[in-house]
């Protein structure tokens, strides 16, 4: 064989080995991403399962803050029948708007942290919102590693080779922190 | 991250070649000066000893330095809080396992991680912490405790430590076995040459390898240090926390029960400090809090690292250069604890209404206040600092930003250098003093930041947003 073909052999030789490097690397941060999306998954349903029970107790205090409860329990039952990512993203946020204006409400009331009881609560509530938004936090990290990937030259190629999907963010609604309306019936 | 992770294997890998170089030679001449021909025995033993150590502390070291600080598990219904943020931040990090948790019974402040891998670590604080520190503040450091576990640094203390040990060992057994022989291994050395030039060698070993071995150790203990700090902002997107955080456990942070081995391993330095740079385990603890305050806009690892430069004005690279080249830019969050300044003046307060006992404490307090009024009536502005500290500012002041000299934090003064008129305009005669012979960033009275280049020798930069000239005084001027 002549000089010329080793080259081409050669050459043909490295784009083989960074075609399989670089969907090695492609399927790996899509288990990554999936393995994320799959804890975000555990936590929102352990979350459904908690709100019930959460703002059944936490009636008992909050008298004058029916409407807040009630938001929360009607957004949480439309997050449960929603299907597919997107859709679910969508409830989530509005379930989360809930849940936020639900803590601003627990600010107002200083008394109420002084009860053990309530504080164990409180502190359930809030590791509760702590915890998916570390999930999502690390959801998204995975999505925009992805995407990056997917984008980039040249592994965009391979990406639209074997039908690589971008991965939608996860984006949290801006922390509402304005405070909710009061109703006094 | 994953990039960063094989970047610190790496380097923990050099870091244990150098290490076993340094006990292979110290092997070889302590045995060549006792045996004859012996350079290969004492090569083997050296190594025997080590992987023994090694061993030991492959199977049983995060017991072991749990045992050693005294420390006992604690489970959920103790402290659901504490379990709570660990598995927040296990969340964050995507660690597979949870560390077990103990609580070092200890009225002071600290905290420290271990284990070989992420899945069989262990995380410990001490009591006075989870008295002492809100919520946010104990997330910081058990973020900073699971970064050291994520970015496998409990990993390498771990094996370096071993390593060590048993370079001091050899070498401290050598010397004392000297001491008490000395004289009847002279007539030995002397048959075979004039010279005992193997002693001298051996000697030279037996001093120099462990200090070498121990400086190149610390000098990565405190390298893993920043790099954890970099790794819990980045999880945590608060590091006002932290850095809070740091500075209630910089007061406290002495452990009893903590010795030369285990000390690496705390957030902070538990042992007294020795004032010589080498010898520390840690970095300065003022150092870090500064880099902390001073990460305004972002908690990205770019951040981080400019941030490190600027306080310490150094051009080090603190994180490895492959986890930096991402375009990602992540923003600070809000605080969960609702309103830190207000709780801050809650605690002022708290002496005056309940301890009507201690007299001395209000009537300070309560001249404080008096004075404080006064300030206000003749124009003082008054700025609550994110560390906590109270700045009382005269209307003669001039500068539109205030550095505090307790956090390093740069604040603007709300109102200034927009009293005569409400929009930025260029009021001329402002100096800025440069400081060092780097980068440095200045802020304008209309508040616009303008970066100074080091090799920028103008005396006077004009400000983009408004036109106004800054003189600019060189260090080297005065």
């Amino acid at each position: 064989m002549s000089i010329v073909g080793y080259i081409f052999l050669g050459v043909l030789g490295v784009v083989i080995w960074y075609f399989i490097f670089a969907y090695n690397n492609l399927v790996k941060l899509r288990n990554v991403l999936k393995n994320a999306w799959s804890q975000v998954d555990v936590l929102l349903v352990q979350r459904y399962d908690a709100i019930p029970n959460l703002v059944e107790n936490l009636k008992g205090y909050l008298k004058h803050e029916k409407e807040v409860l009630e938001n929360v329990t009607r957004y949480r039952s439309r997050a449960l029948e929603a299907t597919g990512i997107p859709e679910k993203i969508e409830a989530e946020k509005r379930l989360e708007t809930a849940l936020n204006q639900l803590n601003v409400v627990i600010e107002r009331y200083p008394e109420l942290k002084a009860n053990e009881n309530f504080l164990v609560l409180h502190e359930d509530l809030l590791s509760f919102e702590n915890k998916i938004a570390y999930a999502r936090q690390a959801y998204n990290d995975a999505a925009y590693f992805l995407n990056n990937k997917i984008e980039q030259f040249p592994s965009n190629i391979i990406a639209g080779i074997f039908n690589f999907n971008r991965a939608t963010y996860f984006e949290a609604e801006e922390h509402k922190r304005e405070v909710p309306k009061v109703s006094f019936s | 991250m994953w990039e960063l992770i094989a970047i610190n294997q790496r380097r923990s890998i050099y870091l244990f070649l150098v290490m076993g170089v340094i006990l292979i030679l110290l092997g070889y001449f302590i045995g060549a000066y006792l045996i004859e021909d012996g350079g290969v025995c004492g090569i083997v033993i050296a190594l025997l000893i080590w992987l023994a150590l090694s061993a030991v502390s492959y199977y049983s070291s995060d017991s072991l330095f749990i045992n050693l600080s005294g420390a006992y598990e604690v489970p959920r219904e103790l402290h659901p809080q504490l379990h709570n943020v660990v598995e927040e931040m296990v969340i964050a990090a995507q660690l597979k396992v949870k560390p077990r948790i103990y609580i070092i019974d200890d009225p002071n402040l600290n905290a420290f991680a271990t284990g070989i891998t992420p899945e069989k670590s262990a995380v410990a604080v001490t009591s006075g912490l989870l008295a002492q520190l809100n919520r946010d503040e104990l997330q910081g450091v058990i973020a900073h405790e699971i970064s050291h576990i994520y970015n496998r640094d409990t990993q390498f203390l771990t094996f370096a430590s071993m390593m060590l040990g048993s370079i001091q060992l050899i070498s401290e057994g050598f010397l004392r076995g000297l001491r008490f022989s000395g004289g009847s291994r002279r007539s030995r050395s002397s048959k075979s040459s004039g010279v005992p030039v193997l002693l001298i060698i051996a000697l030279i070993f037996a001093i120099l390898g462990p200090i070498l071995a121990r400086i190149l150790y610390f000098a990565i203990s405190r390298k893993r240090e920043y790099l954890a700090d970099a790794s819990a902002v980045r999880l945590t997107r608060y590091p006002a926390g932290l850095a809070s955080a740091l500075e209630k456990i910089s007061k406290h942070s002495q452990i009893a029960s903590a010795n030369k081995v285990s000390a690496p391993m705390y957030i902070v330095n538990p042992l007294a400090d020795t004032s010589l740079n080498l010898w520390n385990t840690h970095p300065p603890i003022t150092e870090r809090i500064k880099i902390l305050r001073s990460l305004h806009h972002g908690v990205d690892f770019r951040s981080y690292q400019y941030a490190y430069q600027r306080v310490l004005r150094s051009r080090q690279q603190i994180i490895p250069k492959v986890a930096l080249n991402r375009y990602e830019s992540i923003s600070v969050r809000e605080s969960t604890v609702p309103d830190v300044a207000s709780e801050d003046i809650k605690n002022e307060n708290v002496p005056v209404s309940e301890n009507t006992g201690s007299d001395l404490i209000s009537e300070v307090i309560a001249e404080k206040e008096v004075t404080d009024l006064l300030r206000a009536v003749s124009n003082f502005i008054f700025l609550n600092c994110s560390c906590g500290i109270r700045y009382k500012i005269p209307p003669e002041y001039k500068n539109s930003s205030i550095w505090c000299p307790r956090c390093g934090e740069i604040k603007t003064i709300p109102g200034a250098g927009k009293t005569e008129t409400s929009k930025p305009v260029a009021t001329g005669g402002q100096v800025y003093q440069r400081t060092g012979k780097g980068w440095e960033s200045i802020e304008c009275a209309c508040g616009r930041i303008i970066q100074l280049s080091p090799i920028c020798t103008a005396d006077s930069i004009q400000c983009p947003e408004c036109g106004d000239d800054i003189k600019i005084v060189s260090k080297s001027d005065n």
